[in-house]
């Protein structure tokens, strides 16, 4: 897929064979510790991503963010449910898993750890060529190293992660990701850890990748704004379950699930009156009958759910699923909004 | 309008001087360079630490004795056949630290223990060391997979870690010696079996702490497989703890070997500082030569507080270096 | 009389490669009641700033100049009037803190230590009942006071170490870092929870971050920094949105505001790296980095001009002598500039 159809497709809004999609994704955790619970971490998840494009997928911790991404890129076995790539669903034999991580990076989010302290820069980005078996090795380590702006490369083989610098480390460990040629990148909060004049580096180098090579990523936040700068569409996540979906003009100018309109609402300069939900995300071993976020909704609390006639529905019917792919005007998972938008 | 430098902060990171432009730098000729440039850094901190250099120097020397031994000492001197002096006698100018009950000099037996009881400590501790450092390894790389299969596999092995933990070496090597015969081989073998199984468990606790961290999360993200991540990852990590711990348990080693020489289940042919203590005690030494007791005796103290200095000294040299990465 | 007056001070660490400056010359005055954000990244200069202020430095660093609380010199001071000083008249809340909790201690027994530290004559339940009250204050039950760290959530630490900054009622409190690594939500709570003790209370505060907007949210008065000194200076909303020093720009814009069109799509960022305190550039440190950067800017000497009514900036491009037109309008640079290797 070249970099330029892909952004005309996604610029256009048809939805294109998903490069990497999940469908009816579940993860559940054994208990551990005096109760044995089990903690449903992803409790049913449908994302689609496209060539080429660029997903946010945000959240408060514990939400299971990380654990669906994870579980997209084969980490993690769901227990239910399918992840695809380019439409095949994802064998989970070692040969086929070990062919997948061509098609899938991950770059996660301390550079500084994820990079082995005793191995040079060299060793690290080669790492992954050596496991595959694949030629050149020297010539393909020297083209992800400028493709990640670190020229000369040479000058760079030889250096120790601890001898970089924040941006320069992150940099390399997406260096290592790219040398495999993979066609979607998970970023696990890619610039939390970096300082923040040099986040807008690493964010733009995301972009320019997905431009030349048309690579497509996943980024996974708590960070609003990061997806405001770099995301074509935006998914929000709560206790397992995308709650809200659409692009971020979408969803940072009319945000219709609750829980986005108070994240919205917290946000410094924002033109909403901040709702600052009490209390903490809950545990995803015991989940709340109904909708998942009715015990902190403030429009429950409030009485206007009470006003459209879905006070009841909210506490005690299940909302299903949200699809992957829905209208151009992306998707919410409320009682609440769905009554209103019948209207 | 200047362009803005990028990466000027980086000058001041210690980056290392490159080798002036000559024949073309591959990757292998700079990391030789860059090997040579941490060893010499390593060798600078440990000369800091100034009884780690004591014990090293004590060291240096025993070994020196020890594979000179030869040159040392006519090893006809060990015979009892050729001895001609008078057995059992104080220290003379012809024999510097006298005589034992067969009228071989001491001297010469000590030099020639030196040799045979650093060679069984030193290969006991080498078997020790490559059992539990593959177990540890093993079992904390499996252990912390969460599929069943892998934490199965940590027990079990740690089980059996256990077992051998508690095995008692005194019993288990009389019964060797009676059922093989008595020889340095029956004693290595012995020590190595007994101790390995601490050293596993360290490597192990090293090994699961390794194993948290991203790098390891990385290389199975990029396709590594299990030996892979326990080959290129895991155990260039665990080094420093497991060199720093086979240091110390040399001088372990060498007290046991000299113990159970002492009991007379090593070879009495081939002397051993052990050996010699044992023959001095059952054999009168308080009405003779009383340096014949006490010659191997202090020998084995000195090398053991060599070993541990040195031990110690490595630990606080790689430590600070191990944790500041 | 200001509450907290720092004149001239200079901080250098004597490390094994030579002096460190860490702090060069930094004049700055709070009165009490007022809030001011203190911005910047790694290496700049300000959590060494807030250790200075209570004396807690260690051995190797070098202090000149004066640190004035309600007119007395804390670094003359006597040890007896330190140790009076410390948590009774101002208090650190900590970056971190997951580390600075003793994890082997109740949560209420860590609490109520100052308030035994220094007030002797107070019995164990008249403490108990205080750490009671505190914990109420932000917002955690008071059967909190039972469990040790490692069962409380990051959010919930954060209280804690709140909870213990006031403890003594100081009339000081230097916030370092409070809500990074906190989701956005958490954040918004501890930020409220802040403000509204320090105004209920007209508690002084200091508060260090690097994220601008939240400082500008948070705060009267805001203060950049950048290696080691003091680059722009004045109302906190007014530095925000049209900063004057390049630096301070570049940071603002780091965390972009949600919905202005001109950071969709383009994430700004600047080349290079915050500078190693050993090794800062000449005349103005920020030169290297600075997309307006004039030939002047590497030989002449920086100090704080006035930009505006109670407004500082230490950038040439302030002054009225032929160099001085505003900073207005974004900086141009280009996205995501390679990163250039130096031996």
């Amino acid at each position: 897929m070249t970099p330029s159809s892909s952004q005309a497709a996604v610029a256009s809004g048809v939805r294109a064979t998903p490069i990497l999609s999940t469908a009816g994704v579940r993860v559940e955790f054994a208990g551990r510790g005096r109760r044995r619970a089990v903690a449903t971490a992803v409790d049913g998840v449908n994302l689609d991503i496209a060539p080429g494009e660029i997903v946010a997928l945000v959240g408060e911790s514990g939400c299971g963010k990380t654990t669906l991404a994870r579980t997209m890129l084969g980490l993690e076995r769901p227990t239910s449910g399918v992840v695809r790539f380019a439409g095949q669903p994802l064998s989970y034999r070692s040969r086929a898993l070990r062919g997948y991580r061509r098609s899938v990076q991950l770059v996660l989010q301390d550079p500084t750890g994820s990079l082995n302290p005793r191995h040079t820069v060299y060793e690290a980005i080669a790492e992954g060529v050596r496991i595959h078996r694949l030629d050149n090795e020297e010539a393909r380590v020297a083209d992800a190293l400028a493709r990640c702006g670190l020229r000369p490369p040479e000058r760079f083989f030889q250096r120790y992660p601890h001898e970089l610098s924040g941006g320069q480390r992150q940099r390399v460990v997406i260096a290592g990701a790219l040398v495999l040629e993979p066609s979607v990148l998970v970023a696990d909060e890619p610039v939390a850890s970096l300082d923040a004049s040099v986040r807008g580096e690493i964010l733009s180098l995301l972009l320019r990748l997905r431009d030349e090579l048309g690579l497509a990523a996943l980024v996974v936040t708590h960070d609003l704004g990061l997806a405001w700068n770099i995301a074509d569409r935006l998914a929000v996540m709560y206790l397992g379950r995308i709650v809200e979906v659409g692009t971020p003009e979408q969803v940072f100018a009319d945000p219709r699930h609750p829980y986005t309109r108070a994240l919205m609402s917290v946000l410094p300069e924002s033109p909403i009156e901040p709702i600052v939900l009490a209390g903490e995300p809950p545990d995803p071993t015991r989940i709340p009958p109904g909708c998942r976020f009715h015990p902190r909704c403030p429009e429950l609390a409030s009485g206007a759910a009470a006003g459209a006639g879905v006070a009841e529905r909210c506490t005690s019917v299940a909302l299903p699923v949200l699809p992957a792919a829905g209208p151009a005007q992306g998707q919410v998972s409320c009682h609440l909004a769905q009554a209103v938008s019948r209207d | 309008m200047s362009a803005p430098a990028a990466g000027t902060s980086t000058a001041g990171r210690g980056g290392p001087a490159l080798p002036p432009s000559g024949p073309p730098l591959t990757p292998r000729r700079l990391a030789q360079a860059r090997r040579k440039a941490a060893l010499a850094r390593f060798w600078r901190e440990f000369r800091r630490d100034r009884r780690g250099m004591v014990g090293l120097i004590v060291l240096a020397v025993m070994i020196a004795v020890a594979l000179l031994a030869p040159v040392l000492a006519n090893s006809r001197g060990l015979n009892p056949i050729y001895a001609t002096a008078t057995p059992n006698t104080g220290p003379s100018l012809h024999d510097l630290l006298g005589t034992d009950n067969d009228g071989r000099s001491v001297l010469t037996l000590l030099i020639w223990g030196a040799r045979n009881s650093l060679l069984v400590g030193f290969t006991a501790t080498l078997i020790s060391m490559l059992i539990g450092a593959l177990v540890g390894v093993v079992a904390g790389h499996f252990g912390s997979i969460r599929a069943r299969a892998g934490r199965l596999t940590d027990n079990l092995m740690m089980r059996v870690t256990d077992w051998f933990l508690v095995v008692p070496f005194l019993p288990l090597a009389m019964v060797l010696a009676r059922t093989i015969g008595p020889s340095l081989g029956v004693i290595i073998l012995v020590i190595g079996l007994t101790s390995w199984a601490g050293t596993a468990r360290i490597v192990r606790a090293q090994a699961l702490a390794v194993e948290t961290r991203p790098y390891l999360e990385r290389a199975k993200a990029l396709g590594a497989g299990h030996w892979h991540q326990m080959y290129r990852h895991v155990l260039p990590n665990v080094m420093p703890l497991l060199l720093a711990n086979t240091i110390l348990t040399v001088a372990g080693t060498i007290l046991a070997e000299t113990t159970l020489s002492f009991l007379g289940l090593g070879d009495p042919i081939r002397p051993t500082w052990g050996e010699m203590l044992g023959a001095a005690y059952s054999n009168g030494v308080g009405t003779g030569n009383i340096v014949w007791l006490l010659a191997p005796g202090i020998a084995v103290i000195v090398v053991v507080m060599a070993f541990t200095l040195v031990g110690h000294a490595l630990e606080a040299v790689l430590d600070p270096k191990l944790r500041g990465r | 009389m200001p509450l907290l007056e720092l004149r001239d001070l200079t901080i250098t660490y004597r490390t094994e490669g030579g002096p460190v400056p860490a702090v060069r010359g930094v004049n700055l005055s709070l009165e009490a009641g007022q809030t001011l954000g203190l911005a910047g990244e790694s290496g700049c200069g300000k959590s060494t700033i807030a250790a200075s202020v209570l004396r807690l430095l260690p051995l190797s660093a070098k202090v000149t100049g004066q640190i004035l609380f309600n007119g007395e010199d804390v670094l003359t001071m006597n040890w007896g009037r330190l140790r009076a000083v410390r948590w009774a008249g101002a208090s650190i809340v900590f970056q971190g803190a997951l580390h600075s909790l003793n994890p082997v201690r109740k949560i209420g027994r860590q609490i109520g230590e100052p308030i035994l530290l220094h007030e002797p004559d107070v019995s164990k339940e008249a403490a108990g009942r205080r750490v009671t009250d505190l914990l109420r204050s932000v917002g955690l039950p008071a059967d909190r006071a039972d469990s040790y760290p490692h069962e409380l959530s990051g959010g919930q630490k954060q209280r804690v170490m709140i909870a213990m900054a006031l403890a003594c009622s100081p009339n000081l409190i230097i916030a370092d870092e409070p809500t990074t690594a906190l989701d956005v939500m958490i954040q918004a709570q501890v930020l409220n929870l802040i403000g509204g003790l320090v105004a209920d209370r007209g508690i002084g505060m200091i508060m260090i971050s690097h994220d601008l907007s939240v400082l500008s949210a948070t705060c009267q008065r805001l203060a950049v920094m950048y290696a080691g000194r003091i680059v722009e200076e004045g109302p906190a909303h007014q530095v925000f949105t049209d900063a004057r020093h390049p630096y301070a720009e570049a940071l603002a814009w780091a965390f972009p505001i949600i919905g202005d069109v001109r950071t969709r799509m383009s994430p700004r960022g600047l080349p290079g790296d915050p500078p190693d305190p050993a090794d800062v550039p000449s005349g103005c440190s920020f030169h290297p980095r600075c997309a307006v950067a004039r030939p002047t800017c590497s030989t002449r000497d920086m100090e704080l001009w006035p930009a505006g009514e109670g407004r500082r900036a230490a950038c040439v491009r302030v002054l009225p002598d032929g160099h001085g037109e505003s900073a207005a309008g974004p900086v141009e640079q280009e996205n995501d500039q390679p990163e250039e290797a130096v031996s």
